[in-house]
């Protein structure tokens, strides 16, 4: 029979069964990775938007950058109209590349991109690029912030979190089998990352007179990465506010309607 | 139009007299939206059946969207969702409606299965309601799978590899089954092709069941907080305008909830490795279900054999179909049940730890919790439930709905 007391017990084996089970958690989630830098992202949140000037400067770092290994093929030239760029500027940047084509008498050519040609990718295929970077293509930054776990804080930590061969200390050289020609990055799992340091203090030079050091370098970069990925967020949250202050007022309404209706009832 | 309680509807209207005499429509939405008695004193649990019409609706209506501009092709589906995202006008709307209504779909189903299992809306007469409600859930699993495969990202293909080499653990033929449902000797092309049309197919089947377990519901009506039946007019109103519009409100706040995620946090609830290709020579790390599949994946990895995890996985939701016979008390509501009360809530713990289980990677302390919650999941269905409704002593039903509700006003 169930008294009252053995209730008692059966609750409090229960939530002594959940104290283990969190600890379990912990002991689990215990992995040596550092936290990721916070960095206060103008883009989050339901009034985010996207900085303009950070995000051009950060399309400046990828094209003289990261392009010459990184594809962005889900994104064409005329997308740039979306950072605040003129249609002759972006007609001007795609005609720097060359692109393969037919021509009108059915024979291959090359000709400059057009503002609605896809990002050249840097290798005509994979197996290119990987045979180019030691067995691994480099992955496609098109979706590449919605695609890690952490978002633009774990983009940014990669690109700042290389930490040189002669600074680490004997124990994280053994316990991940560091070599002297091995890449060490902090927020990269296991650590040893195929990528070389892709940024540094003045890796590029900035026309708008903005200081070029790692960390500057590192965050336009992620901007401009997180609008490539989500390239409609602000129209995203302006929507969304929008929506909501309609719903909050049908709902008010409804509950009105509801309770005169349920007057006689009550 | 005029109507009263109970008395055939009479139309002002020709033509609608005219339609309605001839295919009686209006006398059927009026006789069974309308008039419909419908106990008084339901609770806000109750809305959570019209919540999840509305979003079957809504997932039919963006999908159909959807698909007229999705490729069905494993070179090009990756590449397509992105388009719908970046070029197709609110295509990112669309998709985000669509992956976010899955998840919220499924939440309202979830609180609606509580609300019947705590409230004891199984039981006679309306076990066929029940049972139709379990083959919703089920066909919905499958639509929901078959669905999460189309963006043919990595956890679109892992998912599908995992899920359907399930069947390889079937006894002789099984391996062959795994073939044959693949199109193929790997998840690929033909999968994801057959996949799509069944994600298109299985909604209007899952409509058409709806539409039973509807039927069904409006044979003896709806059961109500107290579970005790109507005994007369004074314990029911019509359904219009009294539920239509509380339906309207809790339809409104949910949709609040709803849209907070579409807009500000759209991929909140979903696995960031679907954001990359299908790629069948890297495996991730994790390979995980949606939130709503966790549960029953725990229970899958809990048992220590690949046949026995997967005839417990299926059991559990299989077992939901027995439900009303496994009960063996008499009084429905769990108001009035004091002790089987608090197991409900220990069952809603119990299913939440095996998704906290499911999402973690089966090692540590994972194994003997999800073990154990797989093995309460079972006691409490097949064990407990049958015994506490013979020994348990409710409490005493009150006379009739009006006077619990009048007597609640009063104190």
């Amino acid at each position: 029979m169930f008294t009252k007391l053995s209730l008692n017990k059966l609750i409090l084996t229960g939530a002594v069964a959940l104290a283990a089970f969190s600890a379990g958690t912990v002991a689990t989630a215990a992995e040596d990775m550092p936290p990721l830098p916070k960095h206060d992202w103008g883009f989050k949140g339901p009034f985010g938007t996207y900085d303009r000037a950070a995000a051009q400067r950060g399309f400046q770092v990828y094209k003289e950058v990261c392009s010459a290994c990184h594809s962005l093929e889900l994104l064409s030239y005329r997308n740039l109209e979306g950072l605040g760029l003129t249609e002759n500027q972006v007609k001007g940047i795609a005609a720097e590349f060359q692109v393969s084509d037919i021509s009108d008498d059915g024979s291959p050519i090359d000709r400059p991109a057009r503002p609605s040609d896809h990002f050249k990718k840097p290798f005509p295929n994979e197996l290119a690029a990987a045979a180019a970077n030691g067995g691994k293509a480099p992955p496609d930054l098109s979706v590449i912030v919605k695609a890690r776990e952490g978002g633009p804080d774990y983009v940014y930590g990669i690109l700042t979190g290389y930490v040189p061969y002669d600074k680490l200390t004997p124990e994280q050289i053994k316990e991940f089998n560091v070599k002297k020609d091995d890449h060490f990055n902090l927020h990269f799992p296991g650590h040893r990352i195929a990528m070389p340091p892709p940024l540094e203090d003045g890796k590029v030079t900035y026309v708008d007179g903005t200081k070029n050091t790692l960390q500057q370098e590192a965050s336009d970069v992620v901007e401009f990465l997180a609008w490539a990925s989500e390239p409609h967020l602000e129209d995203r949250n302006r929507t969304g506010v929008r929506v909501i202050l309609f719903l909050l007022v049908m709902a008010a309404f409804m509950y009105a309607v509801k309770r005169s209706v349920w007057a006689d009832k009550h | 139009m005029a109507s009263t309680h109970g008395a055939p509807p009479v139309f002002n209207n020709k033509v609608v007299a005219w339609i309605d005499h001839r295919l009686p429509i209006f006398s059927y939405i009026e006789k069974e939206y309308h008039t419909f008695p419908t106990p008084r004193n339901f609770n806000y649990f109750w809305n959570f059946g019209a919540i999840a019409t509305v979003m079957l609706v809504l997932m039919i209506v963006t999908g159909i969207v959807l698909a007229t501009n999705y490729q069905p092709n494993a070179d090009l589906a990756f590449a397509s969702v992105e388009r719908i995202m970046r070029d197709v006008p609110s295509g990112w709307l669309l998709r985000y409606m669509h992956m976010t209504g899955a998840s919220f779909f499924f939440a309202a189903v979830y609180v609606h299965i509580f609300r019947g299992l705590y409230y004891g809306s199984y039981k006679a007469p309306r076990e066929l309601l029940w049972m139709l409600g379990v083959v919703i859930l089920l066909l919905m699993m499958a639509t929901a799978f078959m669905g999460y495969v189309l963006p043919w990202g990595q956890m679109s293909f892992w998912g599908a590899t995992v899920i359907t080499n399930l069947f390889s653990a079937i006894p002789v033929v099984g391996d062959s089954i795994v073939t044959w449902l693949w199109g193929g000797f790997a998840v690929g092309n033909p999968t994801l092709n057959r996949f799509f049309a069944l994600h298109y197919l299985l909604p209007f089947i899952i409509v058409g069941v709806v539409a039973l377990h509807v039927v069904a519901l409006h044979v003896h009506g709806s059961n109500n907080p107290l579970g005790i039946d109507p005994k007369g007019p004074q314990d029911t109103v019509p359904f219009h305008p009294y539920y239509t519009m509380k339906d309207g409100f809790g339809v409104m706040v949910f949709l609040i909830i709803y849209a907070a995620f579409v807009f500000f946090a759209p991929n909140a609830l979903g696995d960031v490795n679907n954001y990359i290709q299908a790629n069948p020579l890297v495996t991730p790390n994790e390979i995980v279900p949606e939130w709503y599949l966790l549960p029953f994946y725990a229970i899958l990895r809990a048992i220590p054999d690949k046949l026995g995890g997967v005839i417990c996985m299926f059991g559990s939701i299989l077992l939901l179909l027995v439900l009303p016979w496994l009960d063996t008390s008499r009084v429905r509501s769990c108001t009035f049940r004091p002790i089987y009360k608090w197991f409900v809530f220990l069952l809603v713990i119990d299913v939440i730890v095996l998704g906290y289980c499911g999402a973690h990677p089966p090692e540590g302390w994972y194994v003997p919790i999800s073990r154990l919650a797989t093995a309460y999941y079972f006691f409490h269905f097949i064990i407990l439930l049958p015994v506490l409704g013979k020994i348990e002593r409710p409490l005493p039903l009150p006379s009739s709905i009006a006077d619990a509700v009048l007597k609640k006003k009063a104190v």
